[in-house]
């Protein structure tokens, strides 16, 4: 468990040094907000029959996905990409360490001092100018939170499979680059899950990618009553469960075969 | 022909520190502080064609600044700098075009090329003409025992090779001079010998002046018979290896192998330095005391099996030069 | 000037033989975008079913809107993946042996790699465009067709000139600054839309700083004969390509300045 810690409080003080990159980070984050919301605002003004959700609420949605950008699984971590890539993963083998949550800690890592650097100061600015409106109640706001630790568990178990994925170095890259474009659409990151035609709905309801962006931001929003929050929560917790059972059977025949196949 | 001229140059460098610590990593944020390091404080000498020179100090004493400086690729803070006539960093494409460079831990090859495509792509790079190149690639090839990897992709070769056909791919061009920056670093032993026995016959024969900087002592022992030493930026010593030696310490070192361990061997003109199992290494001075009678004397009295006599490895006489620059 | 294009081809046919050793992966990476994209496209087709329409443009517009500048976009970061790598270039001392080269450093990191997986990207946004092309209502004629091949190269020497200045600010500082991405990313979704729809400094900026308008909005408006409500003269919707050549100039010079800055100050 220390090996653990070490490894992401190691990466959250290497990412403190990086203060232009944070600098940097939020004004494009900000800048991304402004295009989507200008775009969703244009659509807004055409529409003539009432929508799934009112342009205020769109408005919160962007915001809170500006904020949490940082934790979405939408790519490999680049340093194991490149240990695959140059076949030094092999190294991992010799640490003492599970192996899946290695790679599960390193996901960790590298989204939680992003994730807070950013999020923080989207609050506020988002908050404070833009449009990002708070949660209704107390209770929400915790909801919120409860399901915010689950969207970034689940998504760092998205992102261990993706880099799991890569031990297969042909089919592996494929599956990635599919596995994270559609996170990145079907979580709702480039047009609010609610905004997609009606007969989608049920398969973005089933998928896992919405309990890492547009389930919480749901709840947040209060477009998810309180008392169906704990469906998010389960539905988050069934797809983590999956995600860590797959993997950890993954990451052992994906090691063994590439040291079968000489690395 | 005088080909490089450097004089006074001067190099200084900021850097930004990291602090530690959970603490210092916040307070970094807002505040970043600097360190000045004087890579280069005026350093002054001149190459002449022909010479095989080596340029030896410790890490961080201004050994790349000063190639990269000679190379265009950095622009010293003053000072006066000239090769084969032009100043590196104002005209650097046609500096360029008369050297080679080859970086000991760097390959200039393309990782997934076979050899020589990269020789080609470079033949196209300085613009060699087809029938300089095709010779050129010739000699080399012999000279280096390139022939059986000239079709294997470079990601695919040892160490060994790969130097080998880096060392070729400088010379496609048929530079005047060429700067060699570690070359015999982390080769096997027969490599680092093919590698000397080139360099060697690259200046001898062809009259290729090679500057060469590196940590190995067998090197500038083995090619070069001039010596610069840099230290914290400034020149310590320039001029010919024996000089070298001599400058710091006329002292040799005999080495006895006893018939068996435990004699206590000591003798008034000489001090023991080293004593390890059944042999043990003294240093004299032979000015005191001849070789011949300090061997005859030392031989008499303890029972010697074998013995020898060399001076200090040049390891010892640098350390002893830093070691004095350091007062 | 031509030997240096002849060079550069012969730069990038090594990095394509290169590539291609790799096959299978190419294949698989390939396919994967063009259904990524694909699906891009179809969140936009699917805001127009929910919506009916964008202030007075319909979808098939869009998508040439669209279609312009994600084939610009393609080919320019097809071609620029030597800038992207570039702060791991200078890190390893690479970029030394570039300037040990006599050959210019821009050809130097543009030779690195034309990277093929774009391909799938490629064959999506032209796709769009050859729909959005046979589509739309206006006619086509000669010159409008020039127009267009005009503002596609003016649209890939903007976002050229764009990643040649993403690799410029590595000779400044080690940390992977995200500002470019917004421009060029950024750029990409924002114009894909009528420059209308958008804030009166959004679309300045995008004019005047980064005219990506330029290539891709008023030549738009030119070939559609669709009316302006920013009232730009028909002649600048003509004219208007030129600036991206512009910009790439602009970018080139920037970036001598950096290789400057580089050489007196080291790694």
């Amino acid at each position: 468990m220390k090996a653990y810690r070490a490894i992401v409080s190691a990466r959250f003080r290497m990412m403190l040094q990086y203060r232009a990159a944070a600098a940097a980070g939020l004004g494009t984050q900000l800048f991304w907000g402004f295009i989507r919301i200008m775009i969703f605002t244009a659509f807004y003004r055409v529409a003539k029959a009432p929508q799934p959700m009112t342009l205020e609420q769109v408005v919160s949605y962007v915001w809170l996905g500006q904020a949490m950008f940082a934790m979405l699984p939408w790519s490999v971590e680049p340093d194991l990409r490149v240990m695959i890539r140059s076949g030094n993963v092999a190294y991992e083998l010799l640490r003492p360490v599970d192996l899946y949550w290695l790679w599960f800690s390193r996901s960790v890592a590298r989204r939680s001092a992003p994730t807070l650097l950013r999020a923080v100061p989207m609050f506020i600015i988002a908050g404070l100018f833009f449009g990002l409106r708070a949660p209704q109640s107390v209770g929400v706001a915790a909801a919120w939170l409860a399901a915010m630790a689950g969207a970034f568990v689940l998504s760092c178990a998205i992102s261990t499979i993706l880099s799991i994925s890569l031990l297969w170095t042909v089919s592996g890259e494929g599956v990635m680059v599919l596995m994270s474009g559609a996170a990145w659409l079907l979580s709702g990151m480039i047009i609010p899950l609610p905004l997609f035609p009606d007969w989608a709905q049920g398969i973005l309801a089933f998928l896992p990618f919405r309990g890492v962006a547009d389930a919480p931001y749901r709840v947040y929003m209060g477009n998810i009553p309180l008392n169906e929050v704990w469906v998010v929560l389960a539905h988050q917790l069934a797809w983590i469960a999956a995600f860590v059972v797959v993997g950890r059977a993954l990451v052992g025949r994906g090691l063994r075969r590439l040291a079968v196949q000489g690395g | 022909m005088t080909q490089i001229v450097v004089q006074d140059l001067v190099k200084t460098f900021r850097v930004a520190e990291r602090r530690s610590g959970f603490l210092g990593a916040l307070r970094g944020l807002v505040k970043r502080r600097h360190r000045i390091i004087h890579a280069l404080d005026g350093v002054s000498f001149t190459v002449e064609r022909g010479e095989l020179l080596g340029y030896i100090g410790p890490n961080g004493a201004g050994k790349s600044t000063t190639v990269k400086i000679l190379g265009g690729i950095l622009v010293p803070d003053s000072g006066k700098c000239e090769v084969l006539g032009r100043v590196p960093w104002k005209e650097r494409i046609e500096t360029v075009r008369r050297i080679g460079v080859v970086f000991g831990q760097r390959t200039q090859l393309w990782w997934d090329l076979p050899v020589i495509e990269s020789f080609e792509l470079l033949r196209d790079i300085y613009g060699v003409g087809a029938r300089e190149y095709s010779s050129a690639v010739e000699e080399l090839v012999t000279l280096l025992d390139l022939t059986p990897i000239l079709d294997t992709p470079v990601r695919q070769l040892s160490l060994g090779q790969r130097m080998r056909c880096d060392l070729a791919a400088s010379l496609l061009h048929a530079p005047r001079i060429l700067y060699l920056d570690e070359p015999t670093i982390g080769l096997d032993a027969v490599s680092k010998l093919a590698v000397r026995d080139f360099i060697l016959r690259l200046n001898r024969e062809r009259g290729v002046t090679v500057i060469l900087t590196t940590h190995d002592m067998d090197d500038i022992e083995a090619l070069t018979n001039r010596v610069i030493v840099i230290n914290e930026g400034k020149i310590l010593s320039d001029g010919p290896l024996a000089a070298l030696r001599a400058t710091v310490t006329k002292e040799r070192w005999l080495t006895i192998d006893l018939v068996e361990e435990g004699a206590e061997v000591s003798d008034e003109d000489a001090t023991v330095m080293s004593r390890d199992g059944g042999r043990v290494v003294l240093s004299f001075d032979p000015d005191r005391v001849a070789p011949a009678a300090l061997i005859g004397r030392l031989a008499s009295r303890y029972p010697v099996r074998d013995l020898f006599v060399e001076n200090p490895p040049i390891e010892e006489i640098i350390a002893r030069i830093y070691g004095r620059a350091c007062k | 000037m031509l030997d240096d294009v002849r060079l550069y081809f012969k730069y990038i046919s090594v990095s394509v033989r290169s590539q291609m050793q790799y096959r299978a992966s190419f294949v698989m990476q390939s396919v994967g975008q063009l259904l990524i994209t694909g699906i891009d496209f179809l969140g936009i087709w699917a805001l127009f079913d929910r919506f009916g329409g964008l202030e007075g443009w319909t979808l098939t517009e869009v998508a040439l809107l669209y279609g312009m500048v994600s084939v610009a976009f393609t080919f320019a970061d097809a071609m620029s993946a030597g800038f992207d790598l570039f702060s791991a270039t200078v890190r390893n001392g690479d970029f030394d042996r570039m300037l040990v080269r006599p050959r210019s450093t821009v050809l130097q990191v543009i030779g690195q790699e034309l990277t093929m997986r774009r391909v799938g990207r490629l064959a999506q946004g032209t796709a769009v465009l050859v729909w959005a092309a046979w589509a739309i209502e206006a006619p086509w004629s000669a010159p409008k067709a020039l127009l267009l091949a005009a503002a596609i190269a003016g649209g890939t020497s903007i976002f050229v000139g764009l990643f040649i200045l993403q690799g410029t600010m590595c000779f400044w500082t080690t940390e992977s600054l995200e500002i470019m991405n917004t421009l060029t990313y950024g750029g990409r979704e924002s114009i894909s839309y009528p420059l209308s729809i958008f804030r009166p400094w959004f679309r300045r900026f995008f004019i005047f700083v980064v005219p990506l308008a330029a290539v891709n909005y008023f030549p738009a408006l030119a070939i559609l004969e669709h009316e302006d409500p920013l009232g730009t003269p028909v002649v600048v919707q003509w004219s208007s390509p030129l600036v991206g050549f512009a910009f790439l100039l602009v970018a080139l010079q920037v970036w001598k300045i950096g290789v400057r800055h580089y050489r007196s100050t080291g790694s």
